[in-house]
Order: structure tokens, then sequence, then C-alpha cells
């Protein structure tokens, strides 16, 4: 089993989400994380999907996810060949006597403070799933109170752009 | 200058223009607005069924035996909902159907409105598409969408749920309109790489096997298979979804594998070199445990969807293809290779097949008693009925007999539910072939369990002059179900028995009570006179109650969870597979 991060272009369209995610539960893959959002092109959506499997269920996935016919187009993201990125919000426990070593945590992770209270501190953080992890392992001991994170987003390194094609395809036949 | 129609004379304007000629459906609250203008169409017949279940078989029935998209519609909530097992029947095998349903007003939906259901949430993971369409403009383009979808690539249903006040308001129509699909892109020319691989692979084996599934009669490639097996000499097996693709008389037909396979068949995959898989998918009724299929084989696997590919089974040259394309092919791919001297020497091959075929042919025990044996009426009714019919079945021992006992000479001669299994599948969908075909014989076996699930369709069939003939193989059981029960459960017979050969209810008069004929045949000596007696008949549909003995079972077996070489041929007896180390 391993991480493989999918880039999948997809009609912007109700229901396209449910679409995707019933067949990941009916087909018995899991699904790591999820994000959706827009992209350049207004009839288009972008869902990067994290699935954790072995190489061969992988192909089934992305064979399966084509047949959609909301689906647009699936791109592998190698990460040695993209950035990968997700976003973390942490509500830590730090008064007068523990907010110092919070901030320099902070600063040492390139993380930012976003609310500051007088028992706790909201912290921003954005990076790839180990710096998100280690940086988490480093506040648990001041006691993290709330932590809510992005799936990942992704894009690959280069000039390239995997929209450039299949959205002239698109214009094509609208 | 483009017309003003509501979305519901759009919709029936756009079933006329995609040629839609029978629809078979049920009115109701959602979809009302719809069946007024089609009340007024004189190219769309609507046929009147009597449970949506049935207009959701007879579209599937129509579709296979006309290759041509079957419609079913029915109303929102409970008549939707009706509608999903046959949706799903067509989903496992890739029958093109759409389905057209009525929703609650836009307003409305997500508020639990009166027979407000979410079918196009519920039909997600069973259809290959489907579309709520909630404004007046989109139907034409959407039911031009629908077909096409259903149609092309690997075929299979699609369900269009549209809102009722979209049916009510008024949108300017145009015809054809732009299909938006971008991400629908079906692949049906093979890779000519894996052609070439194909045929030099195809010409070195030593035991290959063409292993045939209902792909290639959707692709309408008999012909071409007929010639690849010809040209090659390799033996063809065809599956429960391709009985008829190639015919049961020709020399190098083994039979259907799998589950209820003959020997043949069976050990013709098992021990292969070389399996050429076409529109197929490694059904686990065709492999046993997949562990410990066709061991030897390297794997030739060509179908319309990639996702079949590898799937269950590694292809170690996949092609991605219509069959026809993949056939014609090959076949020219393989003359090449025999132009250069590579023709592949398959006598040693033949001679243990052979050695199968005479020594395990199909056949069942006479029950001895005088009673009837199920097997002998279905052999019968082949052989009076002919190979120009059309038979269907529903599921069970009956279909298994059905595909066993019954000769096929033609493509699309047999029609059963395979993949999903759906008992009461048979009339119903007998009725759908009879309207697509009204000149053939169209002839449903039916147990007992399956008739008495949606025989009620005898009297849509009856009112509408749709004269089918339905031979019930009554064994009062559950029989298939039965059988597992005395292999595997100590012959404890729970809740299998229907009692029906105490006549509760009685076919015969069931018969009668729907407007059709009625007969009965108990024992071996009328069984003759009475299948004839039913081919005089073709005013009005005709039922016969065979009451057959109870205790007979279908086989070969190869066990649900076992592997294809623990084959039995009857309780307790395996075949011999001897010498086949030596070819």
């Amino acid at each position: 089993m391993s991480r493989h991060t999918l880039s999948v272009l997809v009609e912007n369209k109700p229901g396209v989400l449910a679409r995707v995610a019933a067949l990941f539960s009916r087909r018995g893959f899991n699904i790591d994380s999820l994000a959706v959002g827009p992209t350049e092109h207004d009839d288009v959506s972008r869902m990067t999907i994290v699935v954790n499997v072995a190489e061969l269920p992988l192909e089934q996935v992305t064979k399966q996810l084509n047949k959609l016919v909301n689906v647009i187009k699936i791109v592998e993201l190698d990460p040695a060949q993209s950035v990968q990125r997700e976003l973390t919000l942490i509500k830590v426990r730090a008064d007068s006597e523990t907010r110092s070593h919070v901030l320099e945590l902070v600063n040492l992770f390139r993380a930012r403070c976003v609310d500051v209270a007088t028992d706790a501190v909201t912290i921003e953080v954005t990076g790839t799933p180990d710096k998100l992890d280690a940086f988490i392992r480093v506040l648990e001991p001041f006691g993290i109170k709330e932590l809510v994170q992005s799936g990942m987003v992704a894009i690959g390194r280069g000039a390239r752009s995997i929209t450039d094609r299949s959205l002239r395809a698109l214009d094509r036949s609208a | 200058m483009t017309e003003e129609l509501t979305g519901a004379q759009a919709l029936v304007r756009a079933l006329e223009h995609v040629g839609v000629d029978t629809v078979f459906g049920i009115p109701g609250g959602a979809i009302l607005p719809a069946y007024d203008p089609l009340y007024d169409s004189t190219k769309v017949r609507h046929v009147l069924v009597r449970h949506e279940q049935g207009a959701g078989h007879a579209a599937e029935g129509y579709a296979q035996a006309t290759g041509r998209v079957g419609v079913c519609m029915a109303t929102s909530g409970p008549g939707a909902t009706n509608l999903v097992t046959a949706i799903a029947d067509a989903y496992m095998d890739s029958v093109p159907i759409v389905a057209i349903t009525g929703q609650v007003a836009a307003p409305l939906i997500g508020t639990d409105a009166f027979q407000e259901a979410d079918i196009s949430g519920i039909t997600m993971p069973i259809t290959k598409h489907n579309f709520l369409v909630t404004e007046v403009a989109d139907i034409p383009r959407i039911i031009a969408e629908a077909f096409h979808i259903a149609s092309t690539g690997r075929p299979g249903p699609v369900l269009v749920d549209i809102a009722k006040d979209a049916l009510q308001a008024k949108a300017p129509f145009a015809w054809p309109p732009t299909m938006r699909l971008p991400g629908y892109r079906p692949v049906t020319r093979p890779h000519s790489k894996q052609i070439r691989e194909a045929a030099r692979l195809m010409s070195e084996a030593k035991r290959p096997v063409l292993y045939v599934g209902g792909g290639v009669h959707k692709a309408r490639a008999s012909a071409e298979l007929a010639q690849l097996a010809e040209l090659t000499g390799i033996p063809v097996v065809t599956t429960l979804m391709a009985r008829g693709t190639f015919p049961d008389s020709h020399p190098q037909h083994l039979g259907m594998p799998g589950m209820h396979g003959t020997v043949a068949a069976v050990g013709a995959l098992q021990r292969s070199d070389l399996l050429i898989a076409l529109g197929t998918r490694f059904d686990d009724r065709v492999t046993g445990r997949l562990d410990t299929f066709a061991p030897h084989a390297k794997v030739i696997h060509a179908d319309i969807d990639p996702a079949e590919i590898s799937k269950n089974r590694h292809a170690d040259v996949p092609i991605v293809g219509d069959c026809r394309e993949v056939l014609t092919d090959l076949v020219a791919a393989v003359k090449h290779e025999q132009a250069e001297g590579h023709t592949g020497d398959y006598t040693a091959w033949w001679s243990v097949l052979n050695g199968y075929r005479e020594t395990y042919p199909l056949g069942y025990d006479d029950p001895g008693d005088g009673s009837l044996a199920p097997q002998y009426v279905i052999k019968r009714l082949s052989e009076i009925v002919g190979p120009e019919a059309i038979y269907l079945a529903g599921v069970g021992q009956h279909q298994m007999w059905a595909s066993q006992f019954v000769t096929y000479e033609h493509p699309g001669t047999f029609i059963n539910s395979g993949g999903a299994g759906t008992m009461g599948f048979a009339v119903p969908a007998a009725m759908g072939a009879k309207m697509g075909q009204p000149d053939a014989v169209v002839w449903a076996i039916d147990g007992d369990g399956c008739f008495q699930m949606t025989n009620q369709e005898l009297a849509t069939c009856a009112l509408e002059g749709v004269p089918i003939k339905v031979a019930v193989i009554n064994n009062g059981n559950l029989g298939m179900v039965r059988q597992w029960q005395t292999l595997f459960y100590n012959e404890r017979y729970s809740n299998t028995d229907l009692q029906s050969v105490r006549r509760i209810p009685d076919f015969v008069k069931l018969a009668d009570a729907y407007g059709c004929v009625g007969l009965r045949c108990e024992r071996p000596e009328d069984v003759d006179a009475t299948i004839r007696k039913a081919m005089e008949i073709n005013d009005v549909p005709v039922v016969i109650d065979f009451v057959v003995h109870k205790d007979a079972m279908v086989w070969p077996m190869v066990a649900a969870g076992t592997g294809n070489d623990e084959i039995k041929i009857a309780r307790d007896m395996a075949p011999v597979w001897d010498n086949e180390e030596g070819v």
C-alpha cells in the first residue's frame, strides 16, 4: 500500500462530488484526503484525491474514475515532480507562561499565529503532510484544543499545465 | 424558426427524434405532464405495464432483441424505485436502456415531498450515467446525451429524472441539440501493436481457447468471431451471456464454461496456455476461485471497457476496443502470421478436448418413476421449436438448463439475467423481446418461483396483443436454492418449498384469468403434444405448466468458492483428468 495523489478535472456540475465519493465507497477504495475547488476555467473543477492503495487497485481507481461521464481527465502527481500542500489550523493552549515557547515553534515551522486569546493561540500552517505531522507532534505537549485540516492540493512542477489540453477540448465541445 | 414547446412536448418530440417506437411504463403524478403529449404521438407506442419492474425488464428484452435502446418510464418516488432492480440488472449485463422518471417540482426537491425519492442518488452506482433535469431548456439535449451514452461504448442503463415543473414550463425546441460530454470518449479502435502481439501469441500457443462473452454479440461480431475461429482452428467457449454468438452445432464449440459449464469448456480453460478473452469480464461464475483459474494461461483480453481489463485477472496483452474491430483486425493479423509461415498447431490439444467431450457430454438422469425431468422438457422444447426462436429465462435451475439443453445457433437468441441474477426477468423481458421482434417466436422458460414474481405482465401481453409463450418449469420449489441445501446444508430445506405443484396458485387457471391459454403437462409422453399445441396458438399468450420432479439437479457444478478443477459431473463424481500433462 502506498499513497498516491490524483489530480482529477471534473465538470463543474451538481452531484459530481457525490458520484466520485460514491464510486470510492462502492468499489472499496479508501480516500485519505480530498480537496475540491475551482480552476481557471468556470466549467471545470479540480479534485485532488489522495488514495492509499497498492499499484493494481490504483489502476482500477483511475479506470473506474475515468468511466464517470463527468470526469474529464485524471493525472497522478509524482511527489518528486509536484508541489503538495495541506493547510492546518490549530488551536493550542498557551497562557502567559507557555506562549513564547509556542511562538518560537511557530517561527521555526514558518507557521503563522492568526488569533490570540488569554489562554490559547490559533496557528495557521501549510506544508507537506510530513511537516504538519511534525509540527503537531511538537505542539501536543502544550495541549491541542482543536485541529482543522484541509485536504491536500497539489500542482505539477515546471511550465506545463495538465489543464491546457483537456480544457481546449472542452472549449471545442461547448 | 424554432417552436416553443412545453418540457413534456419536448421530451416526446426528442424521443421521436432519437427513433423510439416503444416505451414501457406507468403514469403517475410527477410524470403526468409527459403522458399528455405521449397520448397524441403516432410514432411512440406506450405500453401500459402492471408493475414498473416489468417496464424495466421489458425495455431490457426489447433492447437485447433489437440492439436498439429500450425505454421505460415511471413516476417519481415508488414508481422510480420500482425500476431499480431492472436498472441494476441492465447495468450488470450492459444492456442499453433509458429510464425516464418524473420528479417532484424543483422547489419541492429535498423537502420530502409526496412521492419524492432521490432516484438519481439511488441509481448512481447502478447506471452508466444519470441526469436530474430541472431546466426545461435542457430536456432535448439531455435526452440526446442519454441515448448516446446508453448505446455507445460499453452499453448500459441511463436514467433521466425530470422535475415536474420542467415538464410544464416552455422553451424553444431545436433538433438536433449539441451534446456536451467532454468527459465521455469511448475507445473503439484497438491498438495495432497489441493486435500483432495477440496474433503472435495465438500462433505460438499450444492450447489456446477463445473465451467469448456477451460483448461479442453486443458488438454484432459473430461473423468475425466465426472467421477467426475457423481461420485458426482454436476451440471456442461461450459464456452465459454469449450463448448463440457461436453456433452450438459448430465442431469447434465446447459449450458454456463456468459453475454449470460443460466439462470440456471448463477443462479447456483450466488447461489452456492462452486465453483469448473477448468481451467478457472474468466473472466469478466463470472463473471459480481466481487463484486456481486457468493457472497455465497467458491472457489476451479485449474489451471496450478498459476497467474490465486486468480487473480480476492480469492481462498479458490488453486490448481496448470494440469487439468487431478487434476481431476484424485479429483476422487480418493472423492471416499475416500465417502467410509468414506461423500457423498454430493444435492437434494434440484437440485430441485432449475431444476426449473430454466424448467422455463427459451433458446429460441428466431420468427420474425413473414416470414423472417429468425438467431437462427433458427443455430439450424437447428446443428440438420442436428450433433455433430460429428467441428464448428467455429467469434465474435458477431452469436458466442453467435453458443454457445447457437448448441448442442455440444464432446470436441474440438467448436472453437472460446473467450478472444480477434477477428472478422474475423472463416474462416481462419476453414481452419486450416480442415487441421488438414481432415476427419471432418468443419462449420464456421460467421457474415457478420466478414466474410468481412478475407474471402480472401476462395481462399486459394479453391486452396489447403480445403472444409470448411461457414454459413454467414447475418443481414447486426454489430449485437452485434447494439444490444448494441438498448439497451443502444437509438437505435442510429451509423456506424453499413453494408448494406450487399443489396448484396454489393454479398456473393454468391463472393463465386463463389473464386472458391467456393455460396448458398443463405432467408426463413425458405428453410433452411433445403440449409444446406443439402451444406452437399453434399465435393470437394470445400461452402458459404451459410443466410439473416436473423436484429432485433434479444442475450438473456439472463447480461449488461456489472452489476452483474449476473441482468440477463435479454429479454428486461426488468428478471427471478424471488424465494425460493432460503430456499436451
